[in-house]
């Protein structure tokens, strides 16, 4: 019997091919849109916690300045000292002195931004290196024109040639490339982290700024240990130090990356739900799609009820039938759904270069929504039409 | 004669048939007593509204009486659920409809093999008989035709090639030549009288036209909700 009606069920939809398409087609839309948007959403997501674990994790930021105040006081070695001293479970600080500069290697050059450093950056930064090394102690206390170079500025510059034993200028200055950084691609704000050269803080102050201080320095907190903490520590002692009273504003900002993170990946989640949101919409608008064919199509599947049962149908074979009809439906445009939903979303993970993230679970509602809609519909009026009377169901109008 | 002492195939003993309740209540049959015995072909005439389709509709196990008893051999009609008059249907009778009711955008073919299907036959088997019933029907070559390709006439064929493909017992015909011009009516016509004769199958047809009524063996009349009269036709007094 279930045989039968299987064979029945695979006949109806032979027969009506277009609005078996259709009832497919409804389907395919509304789980592909939810599947796309939930992936592409959590990829999104997923990029954007990396990173802001590329900054470093555990860090806060300082910079000098404020709303307002012109001339803020910078940083200075004895700002550092005190840190030191004054806050426990640091891992590292890391002053930087900043400089937009072009390099210049071989007949190309190329605009980026010069950090004046110390190997605590590489700490409190997470940076890894690939080629090369760090600064030596004697480079970073002489002042020394070496540089470490971003993996952009490789990629730019050297074409991917050995940084071995090579200079490259920085405005009038020759510099000796010791290093190579790990590439981290494109910080949570867009910019790009690896356009970058890093020589010794000293040679930053004495050959191209000339000055003793800084602007911002990074601290990196010890795992496990509240940042915020550290923070209101950090704030306190500067205050103290920049002579500010209770009721003067900070002249300098104290950022905590773990804001920005939570910031930003409340946004980008935020934009998921909104996402899903309207991809529930449309499989709503799908649904609504798959209703209305089935509807449409009550009268002519009532007579033909009708006839079944005249010539000696069971209502349940008939019922069975449409169930099977309904089943089959759903699950050839659930399966296609799924399908090219998992192909759009590699393929539009790979062109907005995200992660691709698969959530079974978004599959699961989104395939359960749909079967639901289109065996509900399908079946519903064919049931309604079984139970009738076949005089009836033969006289439908 | 040994006809008049069988026991009748179909037997319609005081069956009545009341529609809505109350104030809209309306008696379609009002205490009919029929016999048909096994091999008759009956046309079923009268005016619209006098029961006759009804009539037809509870002989076809299609509705139940609202009193009386139905015979059919020796199963009692009026007391079977609706599955069991299902099953009756697909076992015994056959069904030619005025409209047609030939499912569309589905062959010939498929179409007779239709009620094989619900008995459960197996393709190749289902397949044989099908084509032999639309040869029967002089479709032979029209199988993978939809009914939308076929001519009215046509279609009727189908229809009754549908109808007979199980071997019933009865074949019932609800104006089978309504929609039909008088040749095609002819056809069909002299097609049910060769089933009547040759396959032994016991015929009931509805009919507004006395000429079609004439291909009978026997005519009841239906005035009012009861049987005005009962006769035999030129034919059925061969």
């Amino acid at each position: 019997m279930i045989w039968n009606a299987f064979l029945l069920a695979l006949r109806e939809i032979r027969r009506n091919l277009l609005r078996s398409f259709l009832t497919v087609l409804g389907i395919v839309i509304g789980i592909a849109a939810v599947i796309i948007m939930v992936t592409i959403g959590n990829g999104v997501t997923l990029k954007v916690s990396k990173q802001i674990a590329s900054l470093g994790s555990n860090l806060l930021m300082a910079r000098s300045g404020g709303r307002g105040i012109t001339g803020a006081k910078a940083f200075s070695f004895a700002d550092v000292k005190a840190i030191k001293q004054e806050i426990r479970h640091l891992t590292a600080i890391a002053p930087v002195a900043s400089k937009n500069s072009t390099a210049i290697f071989g007949n190309k050059n190329w605009g980026t931004t010069v950090n004046g450093v110390t190997n605590d950056y590489f700490v409190a930064g997470n940076w890894t290196m690939t080629q090369g090394r760090q600064f030596t102690d004697s480079e970073l206390r002489a002042g020394t024109m070496s540089c470490i170079i971003g993996n952009t500025i490789w990629k730019e510059l050297y074409e991917g040639q050995s940084i071995a034993g090579t200079k490259l200028r920085l405005q009038k200055l020759s510099c000796e490339v010791v290093g190579l950084l790990a590439g981290k691609g494109q910080s949570a704000q867009g910019r790009d982290q690896d356009d970058t050269i890093l020589i010794p803080l000293r040679a930053m102050q004495r050959r191209i700024t000339g000055t003793q201080d800084f602007n911002t320095f990074l601290v990196a907190v010890e795992e496990g240990r509240s940042t915020e903490k550290v923070q209101k520590q950090l704030e306190r002692l500067l205050r103290e130090r920049r002579h500010l009273s209770a009721n003067e504003e900070n002249d300098f900002f104290l950022v905590d990356t773990k804001q920005i993170a939570e910031t930003l990946t409340g946004t980008t989640e935020m934009l998921t739900s909104l996402l899903g949101a309207v991809a529930g919409v449309s499989l709503l608008v799908g649904g609504i799609g798959i209703m209305n064919i089935m509807l449409v199509s009550v009268t002519e599947r009532t007579r033909e009820i009708g006839t079944r049962l005249a010539i000696g149908a069971l209502e349940s074979e008939v019922l069975l039938q449409f169930l099977v009809e309904a089943v089959v439906l759903s699950s050839l445009g659930g399966l296609i759904g799924i399908v090219l939903a998992l192909v759009a979303s590699v393929l539009i993970a790979d062109s907005m270069d995200v992660p691709f993230i698969l959530n079974i679970n978004i599959i699961f509602i989104a395939s359960l929504f749909s079967a639901g809609v289109g065996i509900v519909f399908g079946y519903f009026p064919a049931r309604r039409a079984a139970r009738l009377n076949p005089i009836e169901a033969l006289r439908h109008e | 004669m040994s006809q008049e002492t069988e026991k009748p195939l179909i037997e319609f003993r005081n069956i009545t048939k009341v529609y809505g309740q109350g104030q809209a209540e309306m008696i379609a049959l009002h205490g009919v007593d029929l016999k048909i015995n096994r091999g008759e072909f009956v046309s079923v005439m009268g005016p619209s509204g006098s029961g006759k389709s009804t009539s037809m509709n509870i002989l076809g196990c299609l509705d139940v009486p609202s009193s009386g008893s139905y015979m059919f051999q020796d199963i009692a009609v009026d007391k079977l659920s609706r599955d069991q008059r299902a099953l009756l249907r697909r076992h015994y009778l056959g069904f030619v409809f005025q409209g047609f009711n030939l499912l569309s955008r589905t062959s010939a073919l498929e179409n007779v093999e239709l009620p094989l299907i619900y008995r459960g036959m197996a393709k190749h088997e289902r397949h044989i008989k099908a084509q032999k019933a639309l040869e029967i029907v002089g479709l032979k070559g029209w199988e993978h035709h939809t009914p939308a390709e076929l001519s009215g006439g046509q279609q009727q064929r189908v229809a009754i090639a549908r109808a007979i493909v199980t071997e019933p017992t009865v074949l019932l015909a609800d104006e089978p030549t309504g929609n039909l011009d008088s040749a095609r009516s002819k056809e069909v016509m002299e097609m049910l009288c060769s089933f009547n004769r040759d396959l032994g199958i016991t015929i009931l047809m509805v009919t507004h036209e006395p000429d079609m009524a004439e291909y009978a063996k026997r005519i009841v009349h239906f005035v009012d909700g009861l049987v005005a009269s009962d006769e035999l036709t030129a034919r059925g007094k061969l």
